[in-house]
């Protein structure tokens, strides 16, 4: 009894937390590639075809849906992503100087940090609609005369609002994993720096960026997969067309036709295949560069 | 040296100007970010709320006595919402403490391949999951009732839960359970007065974030529950369809309040370099 607890304790310990991702999340996945292949015993469908990825990619119906939905969904999570890695760096920047009140900025930085995307994106309509607080202020100094002066910044077709509201939701996320790297840094290695004579933008460029860089990639590397796979922000915020890949995906699935549920699961795994190559090279790319330095 | 040169220090013109622009940098930004939720208590107390005003010429308790009405689906949505996050807390702790164990102790062969594996929900869209699980969820009576939605709950939730907890059993030291052993004491008097105090900041964090994380999930809820499972997000992204500005937000402001609150109160055990504060991302 001993031996064998011995020989075989650490995958007995596995074994819960390995049921649940094999079962769930290998599963539905593995399920789901089988359903985008046509396979639905269910409806009496049990012959396996591309025909749903054909369908998406390249049919007449289907394919500028497609197309330009996966502009749109490449456009909005590489610009949330890179616009919010960048104020989040110069936002840690800024709090992590000693000032009075720093604790309590830095409480405030974080307070939207359990705000969930669906509230963000309500927060957001409220701000930049063309009635909206922005809209009303700028109306009290008389730069919009109405609601329709006010340019279309949320449901639009450039996916503006639905940036903003990620960018909002990430600048703290990506700011606080900086923040805590450059207070566990402390100012040794910039006062060292200094004392060498390299001045502000040389002390920022070959010193702090390069020891935040790796906090700076895996946060965003988790912003971008949410981004490119999230729901709620592009369905609240966005136009009918083009939709990003997510939204339609839902909409296909929700289909009373249950013929197209092949379509909008084809979506979800095409999703899924291309974060994780993005993803892949993204890490492959960062870590090269980490190196370079 | 630093503090030799500061105690001399006295501040220049340009260095109270550098100062002041720091403050006022730092206030811009503290307020670009609060805009946002300040607009929900705007939101939430107004009423005819014509548009040029800036801020509501009429208050109003419209949006609050709608929540507290005989017929408002709120409280029946903060129940499902406050058992799933319970369930999924205690089910995910529960579930990923051995494996959390086991990674944070010991290294063993295919050690990577088994985190890669437990980290990969967080990279793939929960939309494709969702779907290919819901078809079989119908057949086996998982679909639209709250035990099949907590089960896929699970799969966002375990990779930051395993994340977090096996995180402090690397700096953790099971000589101390042995010597409780050999001291008479049983197995679980050793994990409740040994393992447990060691570990539980890791707990709370974990706890924290699997709380988090399922308490804020739409899109999982949506499709797994199928209409008959109403959460507290499943109410408010309907309801944001509607044109009931101040319901929305009043609705937004009870959502959002435990979770704030709850950060409030373990922020103590929460430090910026725990990897598991990636959980964030993903609300």
């Amino acid at each position: 009894m001993r031996t064998l607890w011995d020989r075989w304790h650490i995958p007995i310990m596995l074994t819960p937390t390995l049921a649940v991702i094999i079962f769930l999340f290998i599963g539905g996945l593995g399920y789901g590639t089988l359903v985008s292949l046509g396979w639905q015993p269910l409806i009496g469908r049990t012959e396996i075809s591309l025909d749903a990825y054909t369908n998406i990619l390249f049919s007449e119906q289907y394919s500028s849906v497609f197309w330009q939905g996966l502009l749109l969904t490449i456009w909005v999570s590489f610009a949330s992503t890179f616009l919010g890695a960048a104020l989040a760096l110069a936002t840690a920047l800024l709090l992590r100087r000693t000032f009075i009140g720093k604790r309590f900025a830095t409480f405030l930085y974080q307070l939207n940090l359990p705000v969930p995307h669906v509230v963000a994106a309500i927060g957001i309509l409220f701000l930049f609609s063309q009635s909206g607080l922005i809209s009303r202020t700028g109306a009290q100094f008389g730069i919009f005369g109405g609601p329709s002066d006010f340019p279309i910044v949320v449901r639009d077709k450039y996916g503006i609002g639905i940036i903003l509201s990620f960018v909002w939701k990430e600048v703290p996320f990506v700011g606080v994993i900086v923040l805590a790297v450059l207070q566990s840094l402390g100012a040794d290695y910039e006062d060292l720096a200094r004392s060498l004579g390299a001045n502000r933008w040389q002390r920022f460029r070959y010193v702090i960026l390069p020891l935040v860089m790796p906090g700076l990639l895996s946060g965003s590397i988790l912003v971008f997969a949410f981004t490119f796979g999230s729901y709620e922000v592009p369905a609240i915020l966005g136009v009918r067309f083009p939709r990003t890949l997510t939204v339609t995906a839902v909409r296909f699935f929700r289909d009373p036709d249950l013929n197209s549920r092949t379509e909008g699961m084809a979506i979800s795994i095409i999703i899924s295949i291309i974060v994780f190559f993005l993803v892949l090279g993204y890490m492959w790319l960062s870590r090269r560069a980490i190196r370079k330095d | 040296m630093a503090a030799l040169s500061s105690s001399i220090y006295r501040p220049t013109f340009s260095k109270r100007l550098a100062r002041v622009a720091h403050y006022c940098a730092v206030v811009l930004l503290i307020f670009l970010l609060l805009t946002p939720l300040i607009a929900f208590f705007f939101n939430a107390f107004s009423f005819r709320w014509f548009y040029p005003q800036l801020f509501p010429n009429e208050l109003s308790m419209r949006a609050w006595q709608s929540i507290v009405a005989s017929n408002s689906k709120v409280p029946e949505a903060l129940l499902n919402s406050t058992i799933l996050a319970v369930g999924v807390t205690l089910s995910s702790v529960v579930i990923g403490l051995p494996a959390s164990r086991a990674l944070g102790l010991y290294s063993f062969r295919g050690k990577r391949v088994i985190e890669f594996l437990i980290l990969s929900p967080t990279i793939v869209p929960g939309i494709a999951v969702a779907m290919g699980l819901n078809i079989n969820f119908i057949r086996w009576g998982l679909s639209g009732n709250i035990l099949g939605v907590g089960l896929v709950h699970l799969v966002p939730v375990m990779p930051y839960v395993v994340l977090t907890m096996s995180g402090v059993f690397a700096n953790y030291n099971p000589d101390y359970e042995q010597q409780a052993r050999s001291l008479g004491a049983g197995p679980l008097a050793t994990f409740w007065y040994v393992t447990f105090p060691a570990i539980f900041p890791g707990i709370v964090v974990a706890s924290l974030f699997a709380y988090l994380i399922s308490w804020s999930q739409y899109i999982l809820t949506f499709l797994i529950g199928a209409g008959q499972v109403i959460t507290m997000p499943v109410l408010l992204f309907s309801t944001a369809s509607g044109s009931n500005n101040a319901l929305t937000a009043a609705m937004s402001l009870v959502f959002v309040a435990p979770s704030i609150l709850i950060l409030i109160l373990t922020a103590r055990y929460l430090s910026g370099k725990s990897s598991a504060v990636g959980g964030f991302g993903q609300l």
